[in-house]
Parts: C-alpha cells; sequence; structure tokens
C-alpha cells in the first residue's frame, strides 16, 4: 500500500515536470517562422514508415545498424513492459498481464530479455567505440565537453536499466515458486532463468523479494529519470526523429527556397512587374533578408536542430570537415538548438513572447564566417542523416543574410558578382559568350 | 559546322528540337569549351535539330544563389525566362550540371518551365535510339574512373546514364571507393569555384581529396560529367603531378575520341 501510494505521487511528479518541459521544447520549436508543408501527405507517411520507423538510412551503414536496431527494437519493445509496470504500480498489482495474456505474455517477456541481451551487448560496442576505439566522428571538436558526457550517461543509464529488467525478472522468475499467490506464472522465461539459477538459487524468499522490488524499482525510476532527462539531450531523437522525418522537405533537393520579395523587386526593375500590382510602400529602412537568428529560421529547421542525436554522418562526408576546414553540418545543428535553448530559456518567463527580443546576440556569436562560407552545397549530410536533418538549408539562409543584408562574404566573390550584373557571365571576359563556336565553323569552312 | 541561334531559327520557316543549353563554363573557359564543342559535334552527327542563345545566354544565376545572392540570382533568372519564354522554348539540353538544376528545379516558381535534360542523358537516349553510334576500339585496356557530380549525382539522382554510355567505350569503368549517392565533391559547388577555401587544420583541399581516392583505382581517364568538376580534377591531378598520365575529361568527349570525330 505505501509503495502503491509511492508510486502514484512519483508517477504524478514525473508527470507534471515532464509536460512542462516536454512543452517548453515544444514552444522552443514553435519559435521558428512557419512554413509551407505541401506536398502528398502520402509521401510523408511513407518517409515515417520507412525512414523512421524502418530506419532505412542507418543501413547504410550496416554495423552501427544492427547495433542501433537492438536498442531500438528493444526499446520498442519494453513499452509493453512498461505499461505494465505502471499498471501494476498504480493499482497495487503484479504482473497484471501475465494472466490475461498466458502464453502470449511468456513470448512477450522472453523477446523483450533477448532484446535486452542485444541492446545490453550493443551498448557495451557504443561505449567503446566512443570511448576506446574512438571513432573519428564521434570525437570531432564539437564533441567536447557535455555531448560525450551525455551520450555515455544515456548508454550508462542503459546497462543499469536491463540489469534491472534482469534482476526484476530473475527474481521474479524464483518467487513464482515459493510464492504462487502473489507472483502469477509468467511461464518459462530463458535468460533471466539462467541469471536466477545461477546468481540467485538458494537466497531466501525475503532476500528475493528485496532483489525483485529493487529491479523493478531502479527500472522504472530509470525510465522516469530518462522520460526527464531526454529534453535535455540529444536523446530527445527517439521521438522527435517521427515528426522530422514527416515534416522532411519533399521537393527537389536541388531547389533552394525562393525569395518572393526579392523576385517581385527585381520584376518591378525590368518592367515586369505586375502593373496592376499596388506599389510596396517605401520605407526608410531596408529590410533583412535571410537569417540572422532563430526566429528567421523555419519550425523545421528548429525541429531538425532538436532532432539531430550528434552523430556526425553528415560532419563525417562533408567535403569542407573531411578536409581539415571549420565547418561541421553537426556542428550548425547544435549551435542552432544551444541558441534557440538560450532564446527559450529567456523568454518562458514572458510566455514566449518575441516581441521586441533583443539578447544582443544571434545565432552569428555561435557559427563563424569561416564556416558558413566553406560549404560546397554538395547535399552529402543531406543525404546522409538517418533522420532527414537538413543542415544546408539554414548554411544557405545564413549566407543570405551575410550577402544582402550585411553586404560581408568572401571578397573573392565581389568580381564574379559585378562580373554577372555587368555582363551575366561568371568572368569578366574580353570575348563573346558565343566566341566558342567559331573554331567549329572554320573547322568545315 | 555551323551553330545556330535560336535568333537565326526565328528568321526561318523550321523549328529546333532542343536548345542546347552552353552555360558560363562551356562557353568562356578555354578547357570547357572542348566540352561544348564535343556536345556540338555529337548532336551534329546524331542528327538533332538544336540551337543555342548565343550571346542571348546568361548565368543561370546558381552561382548568385548559392553565394547568397538572391538579387543578382533574381536578375539573371528572370532574364534568361524572358529570353526562353520569347522564344517559346520546350526542351533544354546543357552540359553543365549546375545548369541543368537551376533550370530544372529553380526556374519554376520563377515561370519558367521547361523539359530539362542533362547531356548524359540525352547522349545515353540518342544511342537507345539508334541515332549514335559509339565505335569501339579507341579505349581498349584502358582505364577509366568515373567521377559522380554532386549536382547531376546525388541532388538530381542521375547516376546511370553517365555509366551506360562509358561502358559503352570498350574501356575498364571503375568505381571511385565513394561512389553515387555517396560520391564526394571535387570542391566547386556552392560557388566554391571563385573563391579561395577555407583555412584548413589538415592543408588538404577538397579537389586533392577526391582526386587521390580516383587516383586509387589506377586510371588513365578521368571521367566526369561537370565542367567545374573537370576544372577542379585538372587542378587537382597536376597538383600530384600525374598530368602526364591521367587526362581528365568529360564524357561527351570520350565519345568525339571513340569516333574520332
Amino acid at each position: 500500500m505505501i509503495q502503491q501510494l509511492v508510486f502514484v505521487a512519483v508517477l504524478a511528479v514525473v508527470s507534471l515536470l515532464a509536460f512542462r518541459s516536454y512543452r517548453h521544447i515544444y514552444k522552443s520549436i514553435m519559435l521558428g517562422k512557419d512554413f509551407s508543408t505541401s506536398g502528398p501527405s502520402g509521401e510523408r507517411w511513407k518517409n515515417v514508415l520507412l525512414v523512421a520507423f524502418g530506419q532505412k538510412k542507418m543501413f547504410k551503414r550496416i554495423i552501427p545498424a544492427v547495433l542501433h536496431g537492438f536498442i531500438y527494437v528493444a526499446f520498442l519493445f519494453t513499452q509493453i513492459e512498461l505499461i505494465e509496470i505502471i499498471v501494476d504500480g498504480v493499482f497495487g498489482v503484479h504482473r497484471f498481464f501475465a494472466g490475461a495474456l498466458g502464453g502470449l505474455y511468456t513470448l512477450i517477456i522472453n523477446s523483450i530479455e533477448f532484446l535486452s541481451l542485444g541492446a545490453l551487448i550493443s551498448t557495451i560496442i557504443f561505449l567503446w567505440r566512443r570511448n576506446m576505439l574512438k571513432v573519428p566522428r564521434l570525437v570531432m571538436p564539437e564533441m567536447k565537453g557535455w555531448p560525450t558526457l551525455d551520450a555515455n550517461n544515456i548508454l550508462i543509464a542503459e546497462i543499469v536499466l536491463i540489469t534491472a529488467i534482469f534482476t526484476m525478472n530473475a527474481a521474479d522468475g524464483l518467487l513464482q515458486n515459493i510464492d504462487p499467490t502473489h507472483f502469477p506464472d509468467s511461464g518459462p522465461l530463458l535468460l533471466s532463468g539462467i541469471v536466477g539459477k545461477t546468481l540467485f538459487s538458494g537466497l531466501s524468499a525475503g532476500t528475493l523479494h528485496i532483489l525483485e522490488r529493487v529491479g523493478w524499482w531502479i527500472h522504472i525510476l530509470v525510465v522516469f529519470g530518462f522520460l526527464l532527462y531526454l529534453p535535455l539531450s540529444k536523446h530527445l531523437h527517439i521521438l522527435l526523429a517521427f515528426p522530422n522525418v514527416f515534416f522532411a522537405k519533399l521537393k527537389s533537393r536541388g531547389e533552394m527556397s525562393n525569395m518572393p520579395d526579392i523576385m517581385n523587386e527585381v520584376k518591378s526593375m525590368m518592367g515586369l512587374g505586375d502593373p496592376n500590382a499596388e506599389e510596396a510602400p517605401m520605407t526608410e529602412e531596408l529590410p533583412d533578408f535571410g537569417s540572422k537568428d532563430i526566429f528567421d529560421l523555419s519550425w523545421k529547421n528548429l525541429l531538425d536542430a532538436y532532432t539531430c542525436t550528434e552523430c556526425g554522418r553528415c560532419s563525417s562526408v562533408c567535403p569542407a570537415s573531411g578536409t581539415g576546414k571549420k565547418l561541421s553540418p553537426r556542428k550548425i545543428m547544435m549551435d542552432i538548438r544551444d541558441r534557440t535553448t538560450e532564446v527559450a530559456a529567456n523568454l518562458k518567463e514572458n510566455n514566449y513572447d518575441t516581441k521586441g527580443y533583443d539578447d544582443g546576440k544571434s545565432l552569428f556569436d555561435y557559427i563563424s564566417d569561416e564556416e558558413l562560407f566553406a560549404c560546397t552545397t554538395c547535399t552529402a549530410c543531406v543525404e546522409a542523416c538517418p533522420v532527414m536533418i537538413d543542415p544546408l538549408e539554414p548554411i544557405l539562409e545564413l549566407r543570405r543574410y551575410k550577402i544582402l543584408t550585411e553586404s560581408a562574404g568572401p571578397s573573392d566573390w565581389t568580381p564574379m558578382f559585378t562580373s554577372l550584373e555587368n555582363t551575366g557571365a561568371v568572368w569578366q571576359m574580353p570575348s563573346e559568350r558565343f566566341d566558342w563556336a567559331k573554331p567549329l565553323t572554320e573547322e568545315n569552312s | 559546322m555551323k551553330v545556330y541561334t535560336l535568333a537565326e531559327y526565328a528568321g526561318m520557316d523550321t523549328e529546333p528540337e532542343i536548345l542546347f543549353w552552353v552555360g558560363c563554363a562551356g562557353s568562356f573557359d578555354p578547357r570547357a569549351q572542348k566540352i561544348t564543342q564535343s556536345l556540338v559535334k555529337i548532336l551534329h552527327h546524331a542528327g538533332i535539330k538544336y540551337a543555342v542563345l548565343g550571346n542571348e545566354e546568361s548565368c543561370t544565376g546558381d552561382p548568385a544563389r548559392r553565394a547568397g545572392n538572391e538579387f543578382i540570382f533574381q536578375m539573371m533568372a528572370l532574364q534568361n525566362i524572358e529570353v526562353l519564354n520569347m522564344y517559346k522554348v520546350n526542351k533544354i539540353v546543357t552540359a553543365c550540371p549546375h545548369c541543368f538544376n537551376t533550370l530544372k528545379n529553380e526556374y519554376p516558381e520563377l515561370g519558367g518551365n521547361y523539359e530539362v535534360v542533362h547531356h548524359t542523358t540525352l547522349i545515353q537516349q540518342l544511342i537507345e535510339e539508334g541515332k549514335l553510334t559509339i565505335e569501339g576500339g579507341a579505349f581498349q585496356g584502358k582505364t577509366i574512373a568515373y567521377h559522380d557530380s554532386c549536382y547531376l549525382g546525388r541532388v538530381n539522382n542521375i547516376y546511370e546514364a553517365p555509366r551506360d554510355i562509358l561502358n559503352k567505350l570498350d574501356g575498364d569503368l571503375k568505381e571511385a571507393p565513394r561512389n553515387r549517392s555517396k560520391g564526394f565533391c571535387c570542391g566547386a559547388g556552392g560557388a566554391q569555384v571563385f573563391k579561395e577555401e577555407e583555412e584548413s587544420s589538415t592543408n588538404k583541399k577538397v579537389n586533392g581529396e577526391r582526386v587521390g581516392e580516383l587516383l586509387e583505382t589506377k586510371p588513365d581517364i578521368i571521367a566526369a560529367n561537370c565542367p567545374y568538376c573537370i576544372l577542379m580534377m585538372n587542378d587537382g591531378v597536376k597538383a600530384k603531378g600525374k598530368d602526364e598520365d591521367v587526362m581528365v575529361y568529360d564524357i561527351s568527349e570520350l565519345i568525339v575520341q571513340a569516333n574520332k570525330w
């Protein structure tokens, strides 16, 4: 009874805290601009099914895909057990589903145990890859400090969780024989049966009961802790991957977003504008073009940033990162998230009202010109991301701000711009455009 | 071999089937002009009625847009669309994947709707239709390494047409370690070709990296589909002191060589 009360109290507090912190994440992402989500929703659902649920893009690298797959599938399956734990906890019952589901229950719990073993092995390999093997993409400069600690925290929590599951099930299995009225038959559990036999045999019913409770409580407390930790962590991808894939751009990757204001301005300059259109009111100040801060990015860009799990596949294929330049697409996404987190924390008290917000900072305090101008727009990062994040779009939007609003940017580009404006060619040439045909004409004449 | 412009066609009572969009590199760069001339020869020999814009063509605006200069992009694009629509152009072929991408994917939103094909796709079609044959022999015993350009490959998903053509050349076609959707950039895109690269902690250049891995296949020829890739890789091959042994060609040039045109 006391346990039941404690559980309900913990559940209530965790739910409240979780609600507040996930609401904060939602509000943070919504600080971004609205964008068009047109296009066939069938295509979007297909992406959710294949890329998010089916993890299709993970399989470009088979080893991490399989290892990650174990953790992912184990996580999905464990939700069934989790529901049972909550039901048991709230109503003070034990293994509520065992009686109701019978043989199916045995199958489910055995599956969870096998997947958990796979997840445990994967977790240990992941810790080794990250900390001992030092896979290059996992130890790049932007991973120093918190990002690495964050990744290790989760992996260690994973090990604690799985240990708790096996402790709980192993003790429970033995108690089913000793006290069948309180411990309903789950059917034979293969893996925890072995754990029970080797580690717990000969222990008294009292000790087993304590072990079972300790396992049960650690399990659920790690889950609750994980739930509250997620919003502070790169591990938010386990939830956000799904909406992120759904809202991913369906248009051609080669199409940069159009800027209608500039298009119309140029049209009227060229005398191509709609003659009936009302003339835009003249304003003293020139409007800002491109993106300077998170408010100028779309909420999809911000969702991208919160979905990023810092795997670094983007940066490992980036020609700039790969040749020792400062640009790293992953860092761009991490910077956007960090800046959004900073702004959102300041705006929280003000009910996220962005009007007149100015903390004297912008994304350019996080991202340097050197990074922005090193991008070749090759889209390797876009292709590489397993959860359809687009690091290229914000890079180009920030570039637009630099060039259009600040008139900054590499001085090497100035002659190209001037030449385009004056002659319509990227190089200022003494010859005429059509001169290339002259040798051909002479050839046969 | 006379190359007609759309303006010249306007005075005749016949219309060209396709407009050949040459692009800045193909028009002005001495190396890339050879690609333009090769494609002209191919179109000529295949009996395709084509025209060019000649001096009426401007840059598509791709480098300006990707550098962040939307004003200049719009100036270029709207002007080109004016010209293209005036001549009622339906179909365009280009040897430049950057022009291809912008014409195909970015002009529609600005009012320019055309069927746009890259020259490798067109050449493959001409071969399939029997309008173009490739003489065997010229590349026997030669190793050809193929480089996917980003804007044809990853951006527009065209991987097979260039390979199909290269397979007809009698050479030994080799794949780069990173190919197709994993292809590695030459370093030119996003207006990089018009500026110096940023500082590198490892003193590496993008084209050096790419050429390095292509050379691992021990090629006699590096084949590409983009004039900017070809400029970058020529420089890369030269920087590695291999310009005596390895030649960099566009696919159209290889056909012209095979057929001794």
